[in-house]
């Protein structure tokens, strides 16, 4: 089970959090500042993976941001660094190139893919053309309603 | 940045910006408070505010956490937003409230209302977002009010795939906080059969459900074996193409084949069918295979994806640990990946090699590579995977490779990263001993590690040689030579001064012949060492002189001067200054034979642990290195035979440190107290012998102990120990009463207590000596006192040796010396011990388990026991009258340690859950530890 995850940029700030157990805040800030002392610290071809408290830590970096896993002892490192790729993958194909100003200023879009893809720190949907579709269908009925205000704004509705 | 569909939010742009564009973070700050303040106002005064609006702002109040800052309001608005009939507006109150809502908020009765709503309704993008919301909060609350509708959702026939995938794993959160959710009956075999569902999604969502629900009751899901082993081979031999979208990178379903192979790592032996485990045996060489073929892409996706099952795939061969030809396979394939350019496959190869060299099947294997192992540790540029190679080393160790593996981590020593020379001297220590079959060369490792590191060089492991030498006679000469030796150099470590100080107090007699090593050229050395040592060591050397003035008669003025220097007799160390006085009386005044017999040889030590073993457990917990090779479950081991047949007295210690590794207290092998003086070799090994046979006829439950003082503590046809003991804050008294059984004395009667120094520092155990004869039919009284200092887990243990018509006989007994002894029972009303019970919820202040309860369910029986137990037993406290609160106070000599209890009875499913609320997160483990399974 994934026990959280955090994206932050080279600057070491924080762009998106998810927690998928319940620590108290301040423990969450503790920790966040701790990993991304650490992880900025390491070098480019180091290991992905580290031991960290009792669990382990996956982290990748993409351009300027890094993603960061914390899992349980016998979770599996490798495929986390997929799940982590495929979620890059989702905010790459919504957004069209993903860059890190995406996720700033989308940061709501950003948890609804993640929601889609991981349900309580556990893999939910792993083919990329279902989490789309699941996306798409929450935009279309955004959309619908926004189209429908509009026309009741101008009085055709 | 590409325009993004859906509705944006203008307003919310725009501040994002704002923020990005401030130049100093007190300006960003200043923009903050000015948005907060806009917000507080709109939200109180504006009450025409639409849907929309509060959807803009409560997104700025998340971006403003999301910053970092405290957000304290907008959750009603958030809340409000959920009843709304908008999707855009309802999905941002439910992020608001998945974000920043904790468990037990007020506001979760609302929350839970609008979930209700949204799970009726048909739209399955509205009850999936019901769904996530229920997992993102996961609380006892959600579980209680959803445990109908989720499991219904999850197995019936009219249920979406995409909504039936989030339904399996929002169960599985709220299982996780309330494991009483699952249904149980004919719901097993529905869960069950999601393993054979046709959406491949719905299956992966399902697999990790019940590989959890398999980890509370293996036998109750017995049935999915079977399910998974068919899936999991149907995943592995199908094309990449034959699963369209599950296809990651050309590798079939890596996620679920990995969640399977996990699943089935939860049975040992997996499956008893032999069709089954012939197929699945089938599946595990097929992957193996695969490994081999060449790659179908260069990305690293498909190698990661390709290789995450792999790696699972051997995980499971390494828990079974019953099919040789498989673990040869997967060593192989691990040994491959030793020299990958990728790191992360060599980090990931050297940390599942470190199993398989536990496994007799694969440890020669596994040793083939000891060359290229020993080369990472060297080379690798990360710390971690050097640190991994260490691991890897020390589990591959045995009689065979130790001289060699322990020379290269020696040399290694010298120029590793500080952040791990204390765990790999605690390694070479504990690696030195268990396969020493010459105990020089013990002593030269252990004493290369003081020379080479010896900052790192724990007083376990110094005291540890001393012991060793102490005990055994064939090394004390070259001992003492050796140290002598290393004594010349002029930079030496405090703790090799500690260590020639003591040997050469207690053995330089035996080089002083040699004039090189005269007795006054060992004071002269050792004195040039005293003043740049720390006031400890200094007091041990002081010892040692007073021992010389013994051994070597000639130099006694010599050392009686050093007694008498101003900075000795008149040390501002009080420790200091007695020694010095009283050893220069005692040299003046004593004659010959007084002086003989006060300094008389050291006795030898119990030989029972390597404590350095415990202090490596300690350092890492969780993650205990391993250097067992396990037994073997099938057919008889043909390739590691050799190495049980050691000799004698190095076997003994083997299953000594053998014994320590399954945390089990059996009796040392070789005891040497009480023998007489010239202690002989052969004798102890025969001796050692008997010590195993006789043990195993204890018949004494020291558990119960936990809710009594007084009582029988052990009995058996010779002996029968009786037990009372008061409490008062942080001192115990404990009186042991001995009775004899039998016809005969029991001679050599000795009572010795087993309780580290480290641990002793946090109880303080005295013991009074007793006679070492218990007459026939006769009983003696042993009195011990107890003072609390710092709160500690378990117990201390004494064994009891004696003889037995001409037979040793050997015991370990638990004493009732559990921490919650000293407690003072607490009085209080509800208000406040919920009030306390609110303020005690850290993560490091709480502690539950859940267990079955002792058949049957006996509430009379567990409120004895909590009333035993030391803290007050609160009625009328929960409102549930079944449900048993307690509240106490831990007394120990540097603070007090409040401690809250809960046990919830589940009459139905004849469980119990209990909770530790305490102020240290020490005491809230140990308390739940103590307690868990006793009732």
């Amino acid at each position: 089970m994934m026990l959280f995850m955090l994206l932050f940029s080279r600057q070491g700030k924080l762009r998106l959090q998810k927690w998928y157990m319940a620590y108290p805040d301040k423990t969450k800030k503790k920790i966040t500042r701790e990993l991304v002392t650490t992880i900025l610290a390491r070098k480019p071809k180091m290991c992905s993976f580290l031991e960290w408290k009792d669990c382990k830590i996956v982290y990748k970096r993409y351009a300027s941001l890094y993603f960061c896993c914390a899992i349980e002892q016998n979770d599996n490192e490798l495929l986390t660094l997929e799940i982590i790729h495929r979620y890059v993958e989702l905010l790459d194909k919504y957004f069209g190139s993903v860059c890190e100003l995406d996720i700033i200023f989308n940061f709501e879009k950003a948890y609804f893919i993640l929601d889609e893809l991981l349900i309580g720190g556990e893999i939910q949907e792993t083919s990329k053309k279902n989490v789309l579709k699941a996306i798409a269908s929450q935009d279309l009925l955004q959309e619908d309603e926004a189209v429908e205000g509009t026309l009741r704004d101008i009085g055709l509705l | 940045m590409a325009p993004v569909r859906g509705d944006g939010m203008r307003g919310l742009a725009v501040f994002i910006s704002d923020i990005r564009n401030c130049k100093s973070k007190e300006a960003e700050v200043k923009r903050i408070n000015k948005e907060l303040a806009n917000i507080r106002s709109k939200f109180k005064g504006d009450k025409t505010l639409d849907g929309y609006q509060k959807k803009k702002y409560v997104c700025k109040l998340l971006f403003i956490f999301l910053l970092g800052h405290d957000i304290d309001f907008g959750h009603m608005e958030a809340v409000n937003l959920l009843s709304s009939n908008k999707y855009s507006e309802k999905q941002i109150g439910y992020l608001f409230i998945s974000v920043l809502v904790n468990t037990n908020s007020d506001l979760i009765r609302l929350i839970i209302q609008s979930i209700k709503n949204d799970l009726q309704s048909r739209n399955p993008v509205h009850v999936n977002l019901a769904l996530q919301c229920i997992a993102n909060i996961g609380s006892r609350d959600m579980a209680e009010s959803f445990s109908n509708e989720i499991p219904k959702l999850l197995v019936s026939g009219d249920t979406m795939d995409v909504v039936k995938q989030s339904a399996a794993l929002c169960l599985l959160r709220l299982f996780r906080s309330s494991p009483d959710i699952i249904p149980g009956g004919e719901w097993t075999s529905r869960i069950i059969h999601l393993l054979n569902d046709q959406h491949m999604g719905v299956v992966t969502a399902a697999t990790s459900l019940i590989d959890a629900l398999v980890k509370r009751n293996p036998d109750e899901y017995k049935g999915c074996v079977n399910l998974a082993v068919s899936r999991l081979s149907r995943i592995v031999t199908a094309s990449y193409t034959d699963l369209q979208d599950y296809t990651y990178y050309f590798v079939p379903a890596p996620w679920l084949s990995v969640k399977l192979l996990r699943l089935l790592q939860n049975y040992n032996p997996v499956t008893e069918e032999a069709g089954v485990r012939a197929r699945l045996n089938e599946t595990l060489e097929t992957i193996l295979n695969k490994a081999q073929e060449p790659p179908k892409s260069k990305k690293v996706q498909h190698s990661n994806a390709k290789n995450a099952v792999l790696f699972e795939a051997i995980n499971l061969i390494i828990h079974s640990d019953s099919e040789p030809n498989l673990l040869v396979r997967a060593c192989n394939q691990l040994g491959q990946f030793l020299s990958n350019r990728e790191t992360n496959l060599r980090y990931l190869a050297l940390e599942s090699m470190c199993h398989l060299a536990t496994s007799e099947f694969s440890h020669e294997e596994v040793k083939k590579h000891q060359e290229v192992v020993i080369l990472s540790m060297k080379m690798e540029k990360d710390v971690s995977v050097r640190q991994m190679a260490v691991d890897l080393l020390y589990a591959m160790c045995d009689r065979g490779n130790a001289e060699e593996i322990v020379q290269e981590m020696l040399n290694y020593l010298e120029t590793a990263d500080y952040s791990i020379r204390e765990e790999m001297v605690l390694k070479v220590a504990i690696l030195a001993e268990k396969y020493a079959t010459d105990y020089t060369w013990y002593v030269d490792v252990i004493l290369n590690l003081i020379r080479i590191a010896g900052d790192y060089v724990s007083e376990e492991v110094w005291y540890r040689v001393i012991q060793i030498v102490i005990n055994r006679e064939e090394v004390q000469g070259y001992a003492a030579k050796t140290v002598f030796e290393a004594l010349q150099a002029p930079a030496c470590h405090e703790n090799m001064v500690k260590v020639g100080g003591y040997i050469l107090g207690e053995f330089g007699n035996l080089i002083a012949g040699d004039s090189r090593s005269a007795p006054l050229v060992q004071f002269k050395l050792l004195h040039s060492k005293y003043h740049l040592c720390s006031p400890m060591t200094r007091a041990l050397l002081l010892s040692t002189y007073i021992k010389f003035i013994n051994l070597f008669p000639e130099i006694r003025t010599n050392i009686q001067e050093v007694f008498r220097q101003h900075s000795n007799l008149r040390s501002a160390d009080a420790e200091l200054q007695q020694r010095a006085s009283e050893y220069l009386q005692l040299s003046i005044v004593a004659s010959t034979d007084v002086l003989a017999t006060v300094l008389e040889e050291m006795p030898s030590f119990p030989e029972r642990e390597s404590s350095i073993l415990a202090v490596l457990k300690k350092k890492k917990p969780g993650r205990v290195p391993e250097n067992e090779i396990r037994e073997s479950k099938s057919p008889a081991p043909t390739s590691i035979t050799q190495n049980n047949t050691h000799v004698n007295h190095s076997n003994k210690l083997n299953s000594n440190a053998n014994a320590d590794l399954l945390g089990l207290s059996t009796p040392p092998a070789n005891n040497i107290n009480n023998l007489s003086n010239n202690s002989n070799s052969t004798l102890i090994d025969v001796l050692g012998d008997i010590y195993g046979n006789n043990n195993a006829a204890a018949v004494y439950n020291t558990k119960k102990f936990l809710f009594k003082n007084n009582g029988v503590l052990f009995e058996n046809e010779m002996l029968q120990i009786g037990v009372k003991s008061e409490f008062r804050q942080n001192l115990g008294r404990l009186g042991l009463f001995y009775g004899n059984k039998t016809q005969v004395p029991l001679t050599n009667f000795n009572p010795v207590l087993q309780w580290n120094a480290e641990e002793g520092l946090k109880l303080n155990v005295q013991m009074k000596a007793v006679e070492p004869t218990l007459e026939a039919g006769a009983q003696i009284q042993q009195l011990l006192t107890a003072e609390c200092i710092e709160d500690y887990a378990d117990a201390p243990t004494i064994d009891i040796s004696f003889r037995y018509n001409g037979t040793q006989q050997k015991f370990s007994i638990k004493l009732p010396l559990t921490v919650n002894k000293f407690f003072e029972p607490t009085e209080m009303n509800a208000e406040s011990f919920f009030a306390r019970w609110k303020n005690l919820s850290g993560e490091q202040q709480r502690a539950q388990k859940v267990f079955k309860a002792a058949q049957p369910l006996d509430l009379p029986g567990a409120r004895n026991k909590l009333m035993g137990f030391g803290m007050q037993l609160l009625d009328q406290v929960d409102p549930n009258p079944d449900n048993m609160v307690c509240a106490g106070i831990i007394h120990t000599q540097s603070q007090q340690v409040g401690c809250l209890l809960r046990l919830e009875p589940n009459k139905q499913a004849q469980m119990f859950r209990l909770t530790i609320r305490a102020s240290k997160e020490t005491v809230t483990r140990e308390i739940c530890d103590l307690l868990s399974d006793q009732f």
